[in-house]
């Protein structure tokens, strides 16, 4: 039976979030706190592995308590189990860091049940990176699937997989052996409206949290801010450029204007179709 | 760590079908700078199965060094292998800096090497500066979802090390018969270190236009409303030729498919024309089109940051605008044909 543990995080809505002008920080508050959206695609595609080949699926997350919400969500989508870890010393962690803090919790919950296959998002919204994974990967001494956009097939008798992994101009088709871990693409999947029962499930569900003390091994000079060798040193805004011309009128006014401006490169317009090529 | 033995800017050559990808041959020419500001050399790490006879042309393209690792066991990029062929590489010679391009290979074994290493990682760079005194890497990129830059530094770890988007910087003009030193290391990795295999490569060519070698891109963003409303996207684009882009949240709304998305987390472009059609101009689609030719802008919010980054602006309602645009356009461009005939 197989058991898959999903990184998840909880982050703010990016797209509708505003900056503070003058501190150039992120106003929290005006964006709502969401589940990642391409880690919703890693659930899902454990769920149905799950549904494909028997198995559990846990999700792991690390964050502040109300993160707990975007574990329910996850437990909406279909997963077993919530892990969290919270904890101050967790704060300020780059990619480097959290990678290290959420290592030592999936090795806490191999002890509950040994772990064959983790999955994580592409990345994150609010980060951006996608490094984490790789970083869980390489930490645990897996091999780690990048850019998986098809799992094509998981023998679990004989601990391998064999993924499609998304190039640029195509796809790679990889085997793998087993424990691995992959960072799946959005395409992966769609992520179905949950089922009444998932839902109700996850209203009462309270996931397991373990703060640091908790944690076995771990090396406290390599948490948070810390352990991160990466550091913000400036945040700002880029120079407005100074913008062109507004073309102003009535509708029909602005797009003869427009037009205008596009025939002056006619060339670009004049080989379209007209070699046939 | 002293940071005293640590000499050199790298950047990882990533090969593919045979040839260096143009990435590399852009940050030969950033790292150029930064190695000639800190007057130290510039190398290249060049992984592959008959690759070596490509280090000529990376000393055209500005290298002083290049190693070279190969073996028939790189044939494939595989993360395990080029990760041990690299750290091995960071091991012998200490660099004080190693780039990326941030394509799917670079960022994923970068990612891997920073973690075995261990040191810092910035992902998806698009200014890059180096301080002269300290060799201090500022690495400089879109944070937050893309609404501000933040300038990211490693000043406890070396190698500092950063994916870079491609298409931002610029690759030197190479300079036929440059010479360099040509560094050879041979590999003690076996097949059976190995846990993944390539089994097949699948190349899907068959896009309409290839939005990233496009002259003409007609992009839009959530100000069309709908799936249905960004329709007029494609009918404008298919009128003037050109390829179809799209802002991040029209993307990860599902109206269309990611290998449209323009932007930091999507595809740099340089067309001849952009038009930003409903698309407000958050920083982080601002620096996947910025260097574009010529830029039009519409958009109904007077406000919105776009016209800012354009060289044109119409503010109105796209769903007039466009299809009386795309109306005049045929009218004329019909009568252009039949004058030149």
């Amino acid at each position: 039976m197989l058991h898959i543990v999903a990184c998840i995080k909880q982050v703010p809505d990016t797209k509708i979030i505003k900056m503070n002008p003058k501190t150039n920080t992120m106003d929290r508050a005006s964006a709502p706190a969401i589940l990642n959206p391409y880690d919703a695609h890693a659930v899902e595609e454990a769920v149905r592995l799950k549904k494909r080949y028997g198995g559990t699926v846990s999700v792991l997350t690390m964050g502040p308590p109300p993160a707990v919400k975007a574990i329910k969500k996850c437990i909406e989508i279909g997963a077993d189990e919530g892990y969290m870890i919270s904890d101050r010393a967790f704060a300020g962690a780059d990619t480097l860091a959290t990678s290290y803090a959420l290592t030592k919790a999936i090795e806490k919950i191999s002890k509950i049940k040994s772990v064959d296959l983790i999955i994580c998002g592409k990345m994150t919204i609010d980060g951006d990176t996608g490094q984490v994974g790789p970083g869980i990967a390489r930490r645990l001494d897996m091999p780690p699937l990048t850019s998986v956009n098809k799992v094509k097939e998981i023998n679990v008798e004989e601990g391998y997989a064999v993924v499609h992994r998304k190039l640029e101009d195509g796809y790679e088709v990889i085997q793998s052996t087993m424990p691995c871990l992959m960072s799946v693409e959005k395409e992966i999947n769609e992520v179905p409206y949950s089922s009444m029962t998932n839902m109700l499930k996850a209203v009462r569900y309270q996931p397991i949290i373990w703060a640091v003390a908790d944690l076995e091994d771990v090396e406290r000079t390599q948490l948070g801010l810390k352990g991160s060798p990466t550091i913000v040193s400036k945040v700002w805004a880029p120079a407005k450029p100074s913008g062109g011309e507004m073309l102003e009128g009535d509708v029909s006014q602005q797009t003869e204007q427009l037009l205008n401006i596009l025939l002056e490169k006619k060339e670009l317009f004049a080989v379209k179709g007209g070699d046939g090529s | 760590m002293s940071f005293e033995d640590y000499h050199g800017i790298w950047v990882f050559i990533e090969v593919k079908d045979g040839e260096v990808v143009p990435v590399s041959l852009e940050l030969l020419g950033a790292g150029r700078e930064l190695a000639d500001k800190r007057k130290t050399e510039l190398a290249g790490v060049l992984i592959g199965e008959n690759v070596t006879h490509l280090a000529d042309s990376l000393f055209e393209f500005g290298a002083d060094t290049v190693y070279v690792y190969d073996d028939a066991i790189f044939r494939d990029y595989r993360t395990e292998s080029y990760m041990k062929a690299l750290l091995e590489c960071c091991q012998k010679y200490k660099p004080e800096v190693i780039l990326y391009g941030a394509t799917s290979t670079g960022k994923d074994l970068a990612s891997a090497v920073a973690t075995d290493l261990p040191t810092g990682l910035t992902a998806d760079s698009t200014i890059l500066d180096i301080e002269e005194d300290t060799g201090l890497l500022l690495a400089s990129r879109p944070a937050f979802g893309g609404n501000i830059m933040a300038t990211i530094l490693c000043k406890k770890y070396r190698p500092q090390m950063a994916t870079v988007r491609p298409k931002v910087m610029k690759a030197l003009t190479p300079e036929p018969g440059r010479k360099g030193k040509l560094i050879e290391e041979k590999t003690s990795l076996k097949e059976e270190d190995i846990r993944t295999k390539v089994l097949e490569i699948v190349r899907q060519t068959t896009k309409k236009v290839k939005i990233d070698e496009a002259d003409i891109i007609v992009a839009g963003g959530k100000g069309l409303g709908s799936p249905n409303g960004f329709k007029l996207i494609h009918e404008l684009a298919e009128t003037l030729g050109g390829a179809v882009g799209a802002s991040r949240d029209v993307v990860e709304a599902g109206w269309i498919e990611h290998h449209h998305q323009v932007g930091q987390t999507g595809v740099t472009v340089t067309p001849k024309i952009y038009f930003a059609i409903g698309i407000s101009g958050a920083i982080q689609h601002i620096v996947g089109m910025q260097n574009s030719g010529l830029i039009i802008a519409i958009n109904n919010d007077p406000e919105a940051p776009i016209f800012q980054s354009s060289h044109y602006g119409i503010v109105g309602d796209a769903f007039e605008v466009v299809p009386l645009l795309i109306e005049q356009f045929k009218q004329v461009f019909n009568r252009e044909a039949v004058d030149h005939v």
